[in-house]
This record gives C-alpha cells, structure tokens and sequence, in this order.
C-alpha cells in the first residue's frame, strides 16, 4: 500500500509522475538513472542493491513485470507510519535511513533500519510493522530478514534476535491489540 | 546420495496457513498434525494414499504449535499459543477434548509425554517448564514449575527410557532436569549454541542428545556418569554432559527441528532453507567423538521453511515432514550402499 501519493521526481521513460502530494525524500539523495538501465534493450540483472530511488524502481517495475513488489518496497518503507504520530518515520527522523537489499534469484530481501534514537523502545514496533509489510507484500518464496543496522541502537542484538523468531513474530500477530497498532503503522496517510 | 531420500506423497494438510508440527502415534499408524489454522488433523492410510481421519477443530482459540501422542496410543496433547495444552481422549476416529492444562502464562511451545505414560511436560514463553503427573482416573496435576531458563523454552523431550527431561531454549541452551524427592530439578545445563536451541532428540540409547539451533548447527551431546572411564569430571552424583560432535557447514538458515531414527539411528533435520537433511554415524567413528556424514539432501523439499521432521516409529526410513506451505510430505529413506 503505497503511503501518501505516488512517487516524486521520476523523469525517466514513464515521464513525470502526476502527484498532488508528493512524499518527502530531503534526507536521502537520488541517483541517477545510468543510460544502461534506461535502455530497453539492456537487461538489467536484479542483484542487492543498497537503495532504492523511486525512478529506479519504476524503470526496473515495468520490465520485470513486478511493478508492486519494488514499487512497494520502497514507498513502504518510507511511508510506514509512526505509531504516535501522523508524519512517516523518515519525516520524523526516527528512521535516519533504510538499507534494501533484494537477491531475486535467491528470493531474499534484507532490511536494515537506522533507529536514530539509540533508546528508542519503538524499534521493535518499526521492525515488525516492515517484517509484517513485506510478509504481506512479497512472494512466498522470499525469505526476509528484518534488523537494525549495525552499530546504530543500544539493544540491537536483542530486537534483531525477536525480529528473526518467526515463532515470537507469528504469535505476537496473533495478540489482536498488537496486529491493530501495527495496521495502523502501515495505514496510508489520510 | 542420489535418491536416497525419495518423495512418496505430498499433502495439503493446512490450507491457506502453516503447518507447526507432525506426530506419529505409537504403532505408526496415524500422523497428527497441527498448524497456523488452529486445528489438529488427524491422518491415515486407505490403500495408497493418505486421508484425513479426524479434524479436531474447536480445542484451541490460537494456533496449535505442538501435538504429542500418550505411549499407549489412546491420548494426545495439544500445546498451544492460547497458553492452554489439550489433552484428548481417542475412541476410534473421534477425539474428545478430556481435560485442558492451564497455568502457563502465555503460548505453550512444546508438550511430551514420558514413556511411563504418567508423566507430561510443557513448556512456554514463560519461561518455565510444567511438570504434569496423571492417574488412572486421567486426574492431571502439576508437579513441579522449573524456571531454570531466563527466556522462551521452546521444546521439551523425554529420554526414552529414564525419567529425565530435556528443554531447548531462546536463552541458547539446552537443559535437562530428574526427580529430586519430591520435587524435580535442573541438572545440568548444556553450552556452547550460539542462537536459540529450537528442538531435540535423544538416540535409541538415550546416551546421546542432539540439538539443532538457529545458529545452523546441530550438536551431538554424551551422557558420562561419575567415575567414568574417559575422566570426564561429574559434580556429586549427577551425570556429565559434553558436546562430542558439532555439524556445522551444512545448513543455510535456522534449523527447525531434529528427528532421531530410533530404528535405524539416522538424524534428520528441518530447515528453513527449505530442505530437510539426513545424517549417519560413521561406521567405526570413535563412540567418544564421532563423526556423521550427510547421507541425503533435499532441496526443495517444500517451497517454503521446513517446520519438522518425524520418523515413523515401526517402517524403517518412512519420514514425515511440514512446511510454512502448510503442507504434509512422505519420504522413503534409503541408507546409501557402503554404510
């Protein structure tokens, strides 16, 4: 589910996406789309990739014909909401920067959130609500991993360890309080 | 190791959801498994193919994680995350729900019964492991409360002949616990995994523990009693207990579950890369450091993580395994030439 509108920016083949509400990118910068991959006649392996730009991911969508799937990752990601608030965590700087990394072929996706609050009690929260995103969003076949990037929160080991529980995930999303606050991180933006 | 392990059948035994866990009953008859859906299904043969005997459907509020047959065939519990475990009564294909344990604080992980058929263990996120005895007239009462873990005990396994129980833990460790008087007590602790131990399996013997972990390993445990000939240092009265054997290398991601052959002494593992391993004991390896070969991979076993892997107690190489797919698949082992 796509936060807020559709993407910004996005001057490659597709032109100019129509957007009346544009999501707010400030913080990481994006990079330009290479003649390679703007060519057609090109094919463009899907291997990891640090981060995904929004007009990469529309260029790369069409292609592969998994348009949702990368559109998604992306946007998503960017647009889960924090729980207290109405901005996205990227707005609020409680997510400093969010690292994808996709291996089609071997059907992994790796997740890397930045907490910037080293206390931050809400990272569990943030973890799951991208786990239960990409669970919702992905093939089956994908195997997810869901962490903090390293070095970047006070008690990483131990939210990486309960993020990786697929046992803790699937019986924390069967308590009905936590699925509702966790939809409510995922909701669109009204 | 080409075709070594060959697929029988496949079934859909939990649509639309996983399945957790697979039992066979005691004569090898029946497969019961439980999953994601919150049912319990029971499975049997008619001619070639496997159908569903039985559905018991209205024990549990949340999914059932683990089913376990009683020793004499005619019971089985039911360990769930609504914190209750089941205790149901057969009477030919039906099931009828006796008795509900409560008292865990929160999902019920894992639940076994001893071979003498009087004593059960559950264990939960809690944190503790429950010790239940049972009497003729199927009274159930909680004899003991062990919170010798400090997180989530996922599993817990009887050995097959003493009355001495083994736990595997979020904490990273394996624990094992016998009746002290009248009470029950931690006696030994086991380290050296190096993530969450996720299941066990003791050998036909009982001298022999195996442990398979989220940190892709799978560790080979020895029993060593006081005054051992191998000087293997034992506090008091209790038994030692030493990690003989590690196999690492050979998974990609956490091992869910490990099977113990207790006909023909293979090990079999469940992996969440999707395939399921079969291991055997060198012949001629020293007893006190063994080693094991892998003697059969499948890839792709399922399409998603592979769950558990249960060997039917009385036909030698049949192997039942569960997927995140939700469903049921049948092998035929074959232990390759030479072993």
């Amino acid at each position: 589910m796509v936060g807020g509108g559709g993407g910004s920016g996005g001057s490659g083949r597709g032109g100019l996406l129509e957007n009346a509400n544009p999501l707010i990118y400030e913080r990481s910068g994006e990079r330009p789309v290479t003649a390679g991959e703007e060519d057609e006649q090109v094919p463009d392996s899907i291997d990891a990739r640090e981060i995904f730009d929004i007009r990469r991911c529309w260029a790369l969508a069409g292609r592969w014909g998994l348009g949702s799937l990368f559109l998604h990752l992306a946007h998503l990601i960017r647009s889960i909401n924090d729980p207290e608030h109405p901005l996205t965590l990227e707005e609020l700087n409680v997510v400093e920067q969010v690292r994808i990394q996709v291996s089609d072929p071997e059907s992994t996706v790796a997740v890397a959130f930045t907490p910037t609050i080293p206390h931050c009690s809400m990272a569990t929260l943030i973890g799951l609500s991208i786990k239960v995103k990409l669970l919702r969003s992905l093939p089956q076949r994908f195997k997810m991993d869901v962490h903090i990037t390293p070095g970047t929160h006070a008690s990483e080991h131990a939210v990486n360890k309960q993020l990786a529980d697929k046992e803790r995930v699937a019986a924390a999303l069967e308590n009905t309080h936590l699925l509702e606050v966790v939809n409510q991180c995922l909701s669109a933006r009204s | 190791m080409k075709d070594s392990l060959v697929l029988r059948s496949r079934i859909q035994a939990h649509p639309d959801s996983r399945c957790w866990f697979l039992a066979w009953n005691p004569t090898g008859t029946l497969l019961a498994s439980c999953g994601g859906d919150r049912k319990i299904r029971i499975w049997g043969t008619e001619g070639d193919s496997w159908v569903c005997k039985s559905v018991l459907s209205e024990g549990h509020q949340r999914t059932v994680r683990k089913v376990a047959w009683s020793p004499c065939g005619n019971y089985l519990a039911s360990a769930s995350f609504d914190a209750v475990t089941c205790i149901w009564k057969k009477n030919q294909d039906d099931f009828e729900c006796v008795t509900t344990l409560e008292g865990h604080e929160n999902e019920v992980k894992s639940v076994a019964w001893a071979p003498s058929g009087n004593l059960l263990a559950t264990c939960s996120r809690d944190k503790s492991v429950w010790v239940w005895e049972v009497d003729e007239e199927d009274e159930y009462e909680c004899v003991s409360v062990l919170s010798s873990h400090t997180q989530d005990v996922k599993h817990v396994v009887w050995h097959p002949s003493q009355e001495l129980l083994a736990s595997a833990s979020y904490d990273d460790t394996v624990k094992l616990y016998r009746e002290e008087g009248d009470d029950w007590v931690c006696c030994a602790t086991l380290e050296g995994h190096e993530s969450t131990v996720w299941s066990l399996a003791f050998d036909p013997s009982g001298q022999r523990l195996a442990s398979c972990s989220d940190d892709r390993t799978v560790r080979i445990w020895r029993q060593y009693l006081p005054g051992n000939e191998q000087g293997v240092a034992c506090s008091g009265s209790d038994p030692s207990w030493k990690c003989i054997c590690t196999l690492s290398g050979f998974h990609t991601r956490t091992i869910y579950d490990i099977a113990w052959c207790q006909l023909t002494g293979a090990l079999a593992t469940a992996c969440g890369d999707d395939a399921i391993r079969v291991f055997e004991e060198d012949p001629g390896s020293d007893p006190q450091q063994p080693t094991f070969s892998l003697t059969a991979h499948m890839r792709q076993a399922h399409s998603q993580d592979v769950n558990c892997v249960a060997w039917n107690p009385k036909e030698p190489g049949l192997l039942a395994s569960c997927s995140d797919d939700g469903e049921v698949a049948f092998w035929e082992y074959h232990q390759p030439a030479g072993l």
